[in-house]
Protein backbone atom coordinates (compact mmCIF):
# COMPACT_ATOMS: atom_id res chain seq x y z
CA UNK A 1 0.00 0.00 0.00
CA UNK A 2 1.48 3.18 -0.75
CA UNK A 3 2.57 5.50 2.17
CA UNK A 4 0.33 8.15 3.57
CA UNK A 5 1.29 12.02 4.79
CA UNK A 6 0.07 13.28 7.98
CA UNK A 7 -2.44 15.38 5.83
CA UNK A 8 -3.79 12.49 4.17
CA UNK A 9 -7.03 12.31 5.22
CA UNK A 10 -7.29 15.99 5.39
CA UNK A 11 -7.04 15.69 1.28
CA UNK A 12 -9.49 13.41 0.91
CA UNK A 13 -12.10 15.20 2.75
CA UNK A 14 -11.20 18.15 0.77
CA UNK A 15 -12.40 16.06 -2.24
CA UNK A 16 -8.85 15.73 -3.78
CA UNK A 17 -8.01 13.33 -6.66
CA UNK A 18 -5.44 11.12 -4.96
CA UNK A 19 -2.73 9.29 -7.36
CA UNK A 20 0.49 7.62 -6.51
CA UNK A 21 3.36 9.70 -6.63
CA UNK A 22 6.56 7.48 -6.16
CA UNK A 23 5.16 5.14 -3.47
CA UNK A 24 3.07 7.97 -1.96
CA UNK A 25 -0.67 8.48 -1.71
CA UNK A 26 -0.75 12.05 -2.82
CA UNK A 27 -3.52 14.62 -3.90
CA UNK A 28 -3.25 15.54 -8.34
CA UNK A 29 -5.95 17.93 -7.65
CA UNK A 30 -8.78 19.37 -6.20
CA UNK A 31 -11.16 20.22 -8.63
CA UNK A 32 -9.20 22.02 -11.50
CA UNK A 33 -5.54 22.00 -12.17
CA UNK A 34 -5.51 24.96 -14.01
CA UNK A 35 -7.49 27.11 -11.29
CA UNK A 36 -4.78 25.71 -8.78
CA UNK A 37 -2.36 27.10 -10.96
CA UNK A 38 -3.87 30.58 -11.33
CA UNK A 39 -4.31 31.29 -7.69
CA UNK A 40 -0.54 30.36 -6.73
CA UNK A 41 0.41 33.50 -9.66
CA UNK A 42 -2.07 35.77 -8.30
CA UNK A 43 -3.03 34.78 -4.54
CA UNK A 44 -1.74 32.38 -2.45
CA UNK A 45 -2.15 28.29 -2.59
CA UNK A 46 -0.84 25.68 -0.29
CA UNK A 47 0.96 22.16 -1.44
CA UNK A 48 1.43 18.76 1.24
CA UNK A 49 5.10 18.25 0.10
CA UNK A 50 5.57 16.01 3.13
CA UNK A 51 6.70 13.63 0.93
CA UNK A 52 10.28 15.12 0.34
CA UNK A 53 12.59 13.81 2.72
CA UNK A 54 14.21 15.46 5.32
CA UNK A 55 17.76 14.64 7.10
CA UNK A 56 19.08 16.28 10.12
CA UNK A 57 23.10 16.45 9.87
CA UNK A 58 25.03 16.91 13.12
CA UNK A 59 28.48 16.71 14.24
CA UNK A 60 32.13 19.01 14.27
CA UNK A 61 32.51 17.36 10.47
CA UNK A 62 29.04 18.58 9.09
CA UNK A 63 30.64 21.26 6.81
CA UNK A 64 33.67 18.69 5.84
CA UNK A 65 30.76 16.29 4.82
CA UNK A 66 28.95 19.23 2.92
CA UNK A 67 32.03 20.34 1.16
CA UNK A 68 32.69 16.83 -0.01
CA UNK A 69 29.34 15.95 -1.21
CA UNK A 70 27.81 18.68 -2.81
CA UNK A 71 28.76 20.13 -6.02
CA UNK A 72 27.41 23.58 -4.77
CA UNK A 73 29.56 24.76 -2.07
CA UNK A 74 27.90 25.03 1.64
CA UNK A 75 30.67 27.93 2.43
CA UNK A 76 28.28 30.26 0.68
CA UNK A 77 26.12 30.42 2.97
CA UNK A 78 27.61 33.03 5.57
CA UNK A 79 24.66 33.21 8.03
CA UNK A 80 22.14 30.45 10.24
CA UNK A 81 19.30 29.90 8.95
CA UNK A 82 20.38 30.61 5.10
CA UNK A 83 19.74 28.10 1.95
CA UNK A 84 21.07 26.95 -1.03
CA UNK A 85 20.20 24.47 -3.94
CA UNK A 86 22.63 22.06 -5.22
CA UNK A 87 23.11 19.26 -6.70
CA UNK A 88 24.90 15.63 -5.32
CA UNK A 89 26.96 14.05 -7.93
CA UNK A 90 28.19 10.44 -8.22
CA UNK A 91 31.94 9.74 -9.08
CA UNK A 92 30.83 10.04 -13.28
CA UNK A 93 29.63 13.23 -12.33
CA UNK A 94 25.91 12.41 -12.86
CA UNK A 95 23.12 13.80 -10.40
CA UNK A 96 22.36 11.76 -7.30
CA UNK A 97 19.76 14.28 -6.66
CA UNK A 98 18.84 17.82 -5.90
CA UNK A 99 18.86 19.29 -2.82
CA UNK A 100 18.18 22.10 -0.42
CA UNK A 101 20.43 22.53 2.27
CA UNK A 102 19.93 24.70 5.24
CA UNK A 103 22.95 25.79 7.16
CA UNK A 104 21.71 26.01 10.73
CA UNK A 105 25.53 26.49 12.55
CA UNK A 106 28.63 25.00 12.31
CA UNK A 107 27.49 21.66 13.52
CA UNK A 108 24.01 21.04 12.14
CA UNK A 109 22.46 21.49 8.71
CA UNK A 110 19.13 20.28 7.19
CA UNK A 111 18.98 18.82 3.86
CA UNK A 112 15.69 18.25 1.74
CA UNK A 113 15.77 15.61 -0.91
CA UNK A 114 12.94 14.21 -3.37
CA UNK A 115 10.58 11.24 -2.28
CA UNK A 116 11.29 8.90 -5.41
CA UNK A 117 14.89 9.08 -4.78
CA UNK A 118 14.80 8.28 -0.43
CA UNK A 119 16.30 5.35 -0.55
CA UNK A 120 19.00 5.86 -2.92
CA UNK A 121 20.20 9.24 -1.56
CA UNK A 122 20.12 7.94 2.28
CA UNK A 123 21.95 5.42 1.31
CA UNK A 124 24.27 7.87 -1.05
CA UNK A 125 24.43 10.08 1.73
CA UNK A 126 25.58 7.35 4.63
CA UNK A 127 28.31 6.19 1.95
CA UNK A 128 29.96 8.63 1.67
CA UNK A 129 29.43 10.37 5.29
CA UNK A 130 32.24 7.76 5.90
CA UNK A 131 35.20 9.01 7.62
CA UNK A 132 33.50 12.53 8.35
CA UNK A 133 32.34 13.20 12.15
CA UNK A 134 28.86 13.56 11.13
CA UNK A 135 25.17 11.88 11.62
CA UNK A 136 22.69 11.80 9.68
CA UNK A 137 19.03 11.57 11.12
CA UNK A 138 15.77 11.37 8.60
CA UNK A 139 13.02 13.52 10.12
CA UNK A 140 9.81 11.50 8.96
CA UNK A 141 7.93 12.54 11.93
CA UNK A 142 8.05 16.14 10.27
CA UNK A 143 5.21 16.98 7.79
CA UNK A 144 5.73 20.11 4.87
CA UNK A 145 3.64 22.72 3.82
CA UNK A 146 4.44 24.85 0.64
CA UNK A 147 2.77 28.00 1.02
CA UNK A 148 3.07 30.10 -1.95
CA UNK A 149 1.89 32.95 -4.06
CA UNK A 150 2.11 36.50 -4.14
CA UNK A 151 -0.13 36.82 -0.74
CA UNK A 152 1.17 33.30 1.07
CA UNK A 153 3.52 35.20 3.05
CA UNK A 154 0.57 37.56 4.96
CA UNK A 155 -1.77 34.68 4.97
CA UNK A 156 0.69 32.42 6.30
CA UNK A 157 1.85 35.04 8.91
CA UNK A 158 -1.68 35.74 9.96
CA UNK A 159 -1.74 32.07 11.87
CA UNK A 160 1.13 33.36 13.95
CA UNK A 161 0.88 35.29 16.74
CA UNK A 162 2.05 38.92 17.15
CA UNK A 163 5.96 38.16 17.38
CA UNK A 164 5.59 35.03 15.21
CA UNK A 165 4.68 37.25 12.65
CA UNK A 166 7.39 39.94 12.87
CA UNK A 167 10.12 36.72 12.42
CA UNK A 168 8.24 35.19 9.79
CA UNK A 169 7.92 38.15 7.56
CA UNK A 170 11.78 39.20 8.57
CA UNK A 171 12.86 36.49 6.62
CA UNK A 172 14.96 36.64 3.56
CA UNK A 173 14.49 35.04 0.48
CA UNK A 174 16.28 31.60 0.72
CA UNK A 175 16.47 31.96 4.65
CA UNK A 176 14.86 30.14 7.12
CA UNK A 177 14.39 29.94 10.71
CA UNK A 178 12.42 28.40 13.30
CA UNK A 179 9.44 30.01 14.81
CA UNK A 180 7.59 27.92 17.71
CA UNK A 181 7.33 24.43 16.39
CA UNK A 182 7.41 25.40 13.24
CA UNK A 183 10.74 25.73 10.80
CA UNK A 184 9.78 27.89 8.51
CA UNK A 185 11.50 29.03 5.22
CA UNK A 186 10.99 31.38 2.35
CA UNK A 187 12.08 28.53 -0.05
CA UNK A 188 9.60 27.45 -2.92
CA UNK A 189 9.10 25.18 -6.45
CA UNK A 190 6.84 27.21 -8.00
CA UNK A 191 8.59 30.36 -9.49
CA UNK A 192 6.31 32.65 -6.49
CA UNK A 193 7.24 34.48 -3.31
CA UNK A 194 6.46 32.14 -0.13
CA UNK A 195 7.35 29.79 2.17
CA UNK A 196 7.88 26.21 2.79
CA UNK A 197 6.97 25.07 6.46
CA UNK A 198 8.38 22.21 8.36
CA UNK A 199 5.88 21.15 11.11
CA UNK A 200 5.66 18.47 12.98
CA UNK A 201 3.33 15.55 11.71
CA UNK A 202 0.51 15.97 14.29
CA UNK A 203 0.25 19.35 13.85
CA UNK A 204 0.21 19.98 10.24
CA UNK A 205 -3.81 19.40 9.67
CA UNK A 206 -4.23 22.30 12.19
CA UNK A 207 -2.08 24.70 10.19
CA UNK A 208 -3.38 23.11 7.08
CA UNK A 209 -7.01 24.41 8.12
CA UNK A 210 -5.33 27.58 9.27
CA UNK A 211 -4.15 28.47 5.97
CA UNK A 212 -7.83 27.80 4.79
CA UNK A 213 -9.11 30.06 7.11
CA UNK A 214 -7.01 32.53 5.88
CA UNK A 215 -8.19 31.83 2.37
CA UNK A 216 -4.84 30.07 1.07
CA UNK A 217 -6.58 27.34 -1.80
CA UNK A 218 -5.69 24.03 -1.61
CA UNK A 219 -3.52 22.75 -4.72
CA UNK A 220 -2.08 19.80 -6.24
CA UNK A 221 0.62 18.50 -7.08
CA UNK A 222 -0.73 19.04 -10.94
CA UNK A 223 -0.46 22.64 -10.48
CA UNK A 224 2.98 22.41 -8.70
CA UNK A 225 4.29 20.44 -12.04
CA UNK A 226 2.91 23.35 -14.02
CA UNK A 227 4.04 25.94 -12.23
CA UNK A 228 7.88 24.91 -11.56
CA UNK A 229 7.87 24.04 -15.50
CA UNK A 230 6.86 27.90 -16.15
CA UNK A 231 9.77 28.72 -13.41
CA UNK A 232 12.20 26.85 -15.32
CA UNK A 233 13.12 24.69 -12.34
CA UNK A 234 14.32 21.29 -13.23
CA UNK A 235 12.27 17.95 -12.31
CA UNK A 236 15.16 15.32 -10.82
CA UNK A 237 14.22 12.39 -13.26
CA UNK A 238 13.28 14.15 -16.07
CA UNK A 239 15.16 16.89 -16.76
CA UNK A 240 18.57 15.16 -15.10
CA UNK A 241 19.39 11.94 -13.61
CA UNK A 242 22.51 10.02 -12.47
CA UNK A 243 23.62 9.98 -16.20
CA UNK A 244 23.58 13.46 -17.21
CA UNK A 245 25.63 15.99 -15.77
CA UNK A 246 24.59 19.39 -14.43
CA UNK A 247 26.55 20.63 -17.15
CA UNK A 248 23.97 19.23 -19.74
CA UNK A 249 21.13 20.31 -17.55
CA UNK A 250 21.05 23.78 -17.10
CA UNK A 251 23.05 23.38 -13.79
CA UNK A 252 26.09 24.52 -14.40
CA UNK A 253 25.59 27.82 -12.35
CA UNK A 254 24.94 25.42 -9.23
CA UNK A 255 28.30 24.48 -9.15
CA UNK A 256 30.73 26.06 -7.15
CA UNK A 257 34.49 26.09 -9.15
CA UNK A 258 35.95 27.35 -6.47
CA UNK A 259 38.17 27.48 -4.68
CA UNK A 260 40.07 25.07 -6.40
CA UNK A 261 41.26 22.59 -3.90
CA UNK A 262 37.86 21.24 -3.21
CA UNK A 263 37.01 18.03 -3.73
CA UNK A 264 33.51 17.62 -4.41
CA UNK A 265 32.52 13.88 -5.53
CA UNK A 266 32.37 14.30 -9.04
CA UNK A 267 34.65 16.68 -9.47
CA UNK A 268 37.82 14.95 -11.97
CA UNK A 269 34.97 14.46 -14.03
CA UNK A 270 32.78 18.06 -14.35
CA UNK A 271 36.07 19.61 -14.87
CA UNK A 272 37.03 17.34 -17.69
CA UNK A 273 33.95 18.36 -19.29
CA UNK A 274 34.35 21.88 -18.71
CA UNK A 275 37.95 21.96 -20.52
CA UNK A 276 36.87 19.45 -23.31
CA UNK A 277 32.92 20.84 -24.03
CA UNK A 278 29.85 19.29 -23.50
CA UNK A 279 27.97 17.73 -26.63
CA UNK A 280 24.60 18.98 -25.33
CA UNK A 281 22.34 21.79 -23.39
CA UNK A 282 18.99 22.22 -21.76
CA UNK A 283 17.02 24.30 -23.42
CA UNK A 284 13.32 26.26 -22.86
CA UNK A 285 10.98 25.38 -25.78
CA UNK A 286 8.11 27.25 -26.64
CA UNK A 287 5.26 25.59 -28.64
CA UNK A 288 3.74 28.26 -31.32
CA UNK A 289 1.44 26.09 -32.67
CA UNK A 290 -1.67 24.33 -31.02
CA UNK A 291 -0.63 21.38 -29.39
CA UNK A 292 1.24 20.20 -26.11
CA UNK A 293 5.00 19.27 -25.58
CA UNK A 294 5.11 15.68 -23.38
CA UNK A 295 8.34 14.31 -21.71
CA UNK A 296 10.31 12.09 -24.69
CA UNK A 297 9.06 13.79 -27.60
CA UNK A 298 11.60 14.17 -30.48
CA UNK A 299 13.62 17.50 -31.39
CA UNK A 300 14.36 17.84 -34.46
CA UNK A 301 17.45 20.27 -35.03
CA UNK A 302 19.51 21.17 -37.69
CA UNK A 303 22.28 19.89 -35.80
CA UNK A 304 20.98 16.35 -35.00
CA UNK A 305 17.82 15.22 -32.25
CA UNK A 306 17.40 16.17 -29.20
CA UNK A 307 14.74 15.61 -26.42
CA UNK A 308 11.71 16.96 -24.66
CA UNK A 309 12.51 16.06 -21.12
CA UNK A 310 9.88 18.51 -19.25
CA UNK A 311 6.45 19.20 -21.20
CA UNK A 312 2.84 20.63 -20.57
CA UNK A 313 0.95 23.79 -21.23
CA UNK A 314 1.66 26.56 -19.60
CA UNK A 315 -1.70 27.86 -17.89
CA UNK A 316 0.28 31.47 -17.66
CA UNK A 317 0.92 31.86 -21.08
CA UNK A 318 -1.89 29.85 -22.71
CA UNK A 319 0.75 27.39 -24.92
CA UNK A 320 2.77 24.66 -24.55
CA UNK A 321 5.80 24.72 -22.71
CA UNK A 322 9.01 22.10 -22.01
CA UNK A 323 13.02 22.26 -21.12
CA UNK A 324 14.76 19.95 -23.74
CA UNK A 325 18.06 18.45 -24.56
CA UNK A 326 19.45 19.10 -27.96
CA UNK A 327 23.25 19.66 -29.53
CA UNK A 328 25.22 22.06 -27.96
CA UNK A 329 25.07 24.07 -31.38
CA UNK A 330 21.28 24.34 -32.03
CA UNK A 331 20.20 27.43 -32.52
CA UNK A 332 16.99 29.50 -31.45
CA UNK A 333 14.35 27.47 -33.24
CA UNK A 334 13.92 23.18 -33.96
CA UNK A 335 10.60 21.23 -34.88
CA UNK A 336 9.09 18.55 -32.05
CA UNK A 337 7.16 15.52 -33.56
CA UNK A 338 3.64 15.30 -32.05
CA UNK A 339 2.68 12.34 -33.12
CA UNK A 340 3.69 12.41 -36.25
CA UNK A 341 3.30 15.37 -36.78
CA UNK A 342 6.43 18.15 -37.02
CA UNK A 343 5.42 21.45 -35.54
CA UNK A 344 7.91 24.39 -35.00
CA UNK A 345 9.56 25.47 -31.24
CA UNK A 346 11.17 28.33 -30.78
CA UNK A 347 14.26 28.04 -27.83
CA UNK A 348 14.02 30.49 -24.77
CA UNK A 349 16.04 30.92 -22.04
CA UNK A 350 13.85 29.66 -18.53
CA UNK A 351 12.11 31.50 -16.71
CA UNK A 352 9.00 31.02 -18.58
CA UNK A 353 7.02 32.92 -15.88
CA UNK A 354 8.56 34.31 -12.98
CA UNK A 355 6.89 36.79 -10.00
CA UNK A 356 3.40 36.00 -11.75
CA UNK A 357 4.87 37.55 -14.92
CA UNK A 358 5.44 36.38 -18.38
CA UNK A 359 9.43 36.88 -19.28
CA UNK A 360 9.43 35.12 -22.50
CA UNK B 1 -20.99 10.57 -9.19
CA UNK B 2 -21.13 11.52 -12.71
CA UNK B 3 -23.78 12.85 -15.11
CA UNK B 4 -25.23 9.92 -17.62
CA UNK B 5 -28.17 11.03 -19.85
CA UNK B 6 -30.57 8.47 -20.47
CA UNK B 7 -30.91 9.26 -24.35
CA UNK B 8 -27.24 8.50 -25.11
CA UNK B 9 -25.66 5.32 -26.33
CA UNK B 10 -21.62 4.70 -24.63
CA UNK B 11 -18.84 2.70 -25.36
CA UNK B 12 -16.39 0.81 -22.87
CA UNK B 13 -13.59 3.52 -24.23
CA UNK B 14 -16.12 6.17 -22.37
CA UNK B 15 -16.95 8.15 -25.59
CA UNK B 16 -20.98 8.65 -26.30
CA UNK B 17 -23.28 8.79 -29.28
CA UNK B 18 -25.61 10.54 -29.93
CA UNK B 19 -28.35 9.51 -33.03
CA UNK B 20 -29.87 12.58 -34.73
CA UNK B 21 -32.87 12.90 -36.37
CA UNK B 22 -31.12 13.33 -39.95
CA UNK B 23 -29.56 9.80 -39.19
CA UNK B 24 -25.70 11.48 -38.63
CA UNK B 25 -24.35 10.54 -35.11
CA UNK B 26 -22.81 12.58 -32.88
CA UNK B 27 -19.90 11.51 -30.32
CA UNK B 28 -18.02 13.24 -27.74
CA UNK B 29 -16.50 11.60 -24.54
CA UNK B 30 -18.33 11.06 -21.06
CA UNK B 31 -18.75 13.22 -17.93
CA UNK B 32 -16.79 10.30 -16.27
CA UNK B 33 -13.95 10.63 -19.17
CA UNK B 34 -13.64 14.13 -19.07
CA UNK B 35 -13.74 14.29 -15.01
CA UNK B 36 -10.81 11.47 -14.93
CA UNK B 37 -8.36 13.49 -17.58
CA UNK B 38 -8.70 16.81 -15.74
CA UNK B 39 -8.97 20.13 -17.34
CA UNK B 40 -8.11 19.41 -21.38
CA UNK B 41 -5.94 22.32 -22.88
CA UNK B 42 -6.14 20.90 -26.10
CA UNK B 43 -8.14 18.93 -28.55
CA UNK B 44 -7.43 17.22 -31.92
CA UNK B 45 -9.84 16.45 -34.20
CA UNK B 46 -10.49 14.73 -37.41
CA UNK B 47 -11.46 16.67 -40.92
CA UNK B 48 -14.86 16.64 -42.53
CA UNK B 49 -14.64 14.30 -45.06
CA UNK B 50 -12.51 11.45 -43.41
CA UNK B 51 -13.26 7.96 -42.62
CA UNK B 52 -13.79 6.92 -39.17
CA UNK B 53 -13.53 2.91 -38.16
CA UNK B 54 -15.16 1.65 -35.34
CA UNK B 55 -12.44 0.91 -32.83
CA UNK B 56 -9.34 3.10 -34.07
CA UNK B 57 -8.09 6.30 -32.94
CA UNK B 58 -9.61 9.31 -34.37
CA UNK B 59 -9.26 12.09 -32.37
CA UNK B 60 -6.99 13.60 -29.26
CA UNK B 61 -7.75 14.98 -26.11
CA UNK B 62 -5.27 15.92 -24.20
CA UNK B 63 -5.58 17.50 -20.17
CA UNK B 64 -2.51 19.24 -18.69
CA UNK B 65 -1.69 15.86 -17.07
CA UNK B 66 -1.86 13.61 -20.29
CA UNK B 67 -3.06 12.80 -24.33
CA UNK B 68 -5.60 10.13 -24.71
CA UNK B 69 -6.81 8.92 -27.71
CA UNK B 70 -11.03 8.93 -28.75
CA UNK B 71 -11.64 5.79 -30.40
CA UNK B 72 -14.72 6.36 -32.71
CA UNK B 73 -17.50 4.42 -31.77
CA UNK B 74 -18.91 4.76 -35.10
CA UNK B 75 -17.74 3.64 -38.86
CA UNK B 76 -18.61 6.16 -41.48
CA UNK B 77 -17.91 9.47 -42.70
CA UNK B 78 -16.78 12.39 -40.56
CA UNK B 79 -19.97 14.86 -41.45
CA UNK B 80 -18.81 17.95 -39.23
CA UNK B 81 -16.51 18.70 -35.82
CA UNK B 82 -17.07 21.07 -33.37
CA UNK B 83 -14.06 23.71 -34.40
CA UNK B 84 -15.23 25.72 -31.16
CA UNK B 85 -12.66 23.28 -29.27
CA UNK B 86 -9.60 24.64 -31.32
CA UNK B 87 -10.01 27.79 -28.97
CA UNK B 88 -12.20 26.47 -26.34
CA UNK B 89 -10.96 22.44 -25.01
CA UNK B 90 -12.29 23.09 -21.65
CA UNK B 91 -15.41 23.20 -23.04
CA UNK B 92 -15.15 19.40 -22.90
CA UNK B 93 -14.95 19.57 -19.28
CA UNK B 94 -18.07 21.75 -19.00
CA UNK B 95 -20.67 20.34 -21.18
CA UNK B 96 -19.59 17.13 -22.19
CA UNK B 97 -22.70 16.18 -23.56
CA UNK B 98 -23.31 19.55 -25.37
CA UNK B 99 -21.12 22.32 -26.16
CA UNK B 100 -18.51 19.60 -25.87
CA UNK B 101 -19.23 17.87 -28.49
CA UNK B 102 -16.39 16.48 -30.55
CA UNK B 103 -17.61 15.31 -34.31
CA UNK B 104 -20.74 14.02 -36.09
CA UNK B 105 -20.09 11.03 -38.68
CA UNK B 106 -22.72 9.34 -40.99
CA UNK B 107 -22.85 6.10 -40.08
CA UNK B 108 -21.85 3.49 -43.00
CA UNK B 109 -24.00 0.94 -40.66
CA UNK B 110 -26.58 0.62 -38.02
CA UNK B 111 -25.49 -1.93 -36.22
CA UNK B 112 -22.49 0.00 -34.57
CA UNK B 113 -24.88 2.17 -32.85
CA UNK B 114 -27.47 -0.27 -31.67
CA UNK B 115 -24.73 -2.50 -30.23
CA UNK B 116 -23.10 0.62 -28.07
CA UNK B 117 -24.34 0.34 -24.22
CA UNK B 118 -27.34 1.82 -23.26
CA UNK B 119 -27.26 4.88 -19.99
CA UNK B 120 -28.24 2.04 -17.51
CA UNK B 121 -25.36 -0.49 -18.97
CA UNK B 122 -22.66 2.20 -19.15
CA UNK B 123 -23.82 3.36 -15.28
CA UNK B 124 -22.87 -0.61 -14.29
CA UNK B 125 -19.59 -0.86 -16.42
CA UNK B 126 -18.45 2.92 -14.15
CA UNK B 127 -19.72 0.73 -10.94
CA UNK B 128 -17.43 -2.47 -11.55
CA UNK B 129 -14.24 0.34 -12.70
Amino acid sequence: MAQRTALYQVHVDAGAKMVDFGGWDMPLNYGSQIDEHHIVRKDAGQFDVSHMTVVDLHGAQTLDYLRHLLANNIDKLASVGKAMYSCMLNEQGGVVDDLIVYYLGDTDCRVVVNASTREKDLKWMGTQAAGFDVELTERADLAMIAVQGPNSREKFAATLSASERDQAMALGKFSAAAIGDLFVARTGYTGEDGFEIMVPGDAAAKLWRKLNEQGVANCGLGARDTLRLEAGMNLYGQDMDEATSPLISGLTWTIAWDPDDRHFVGRDVLEKQRSDGVDSKLVGLVLEDRGVLRHGQKVITADGDGIVTSGSFSPTLGKAIGLARVPKGAAESAHVDIRGRQLAVRFVRPPFVRDGEAKI
Amino acid sequence: MSEIPSELRFAESHEWARLNDDGTITIGISDHAQSQLGDLVYVELPEVGDEATAGDAIAVVESVKAASDVYSPISGEIVAVNDDLADAPERVNESPYDDGWLYSVQPASEGEYDAMMDSDAYAESLDDE
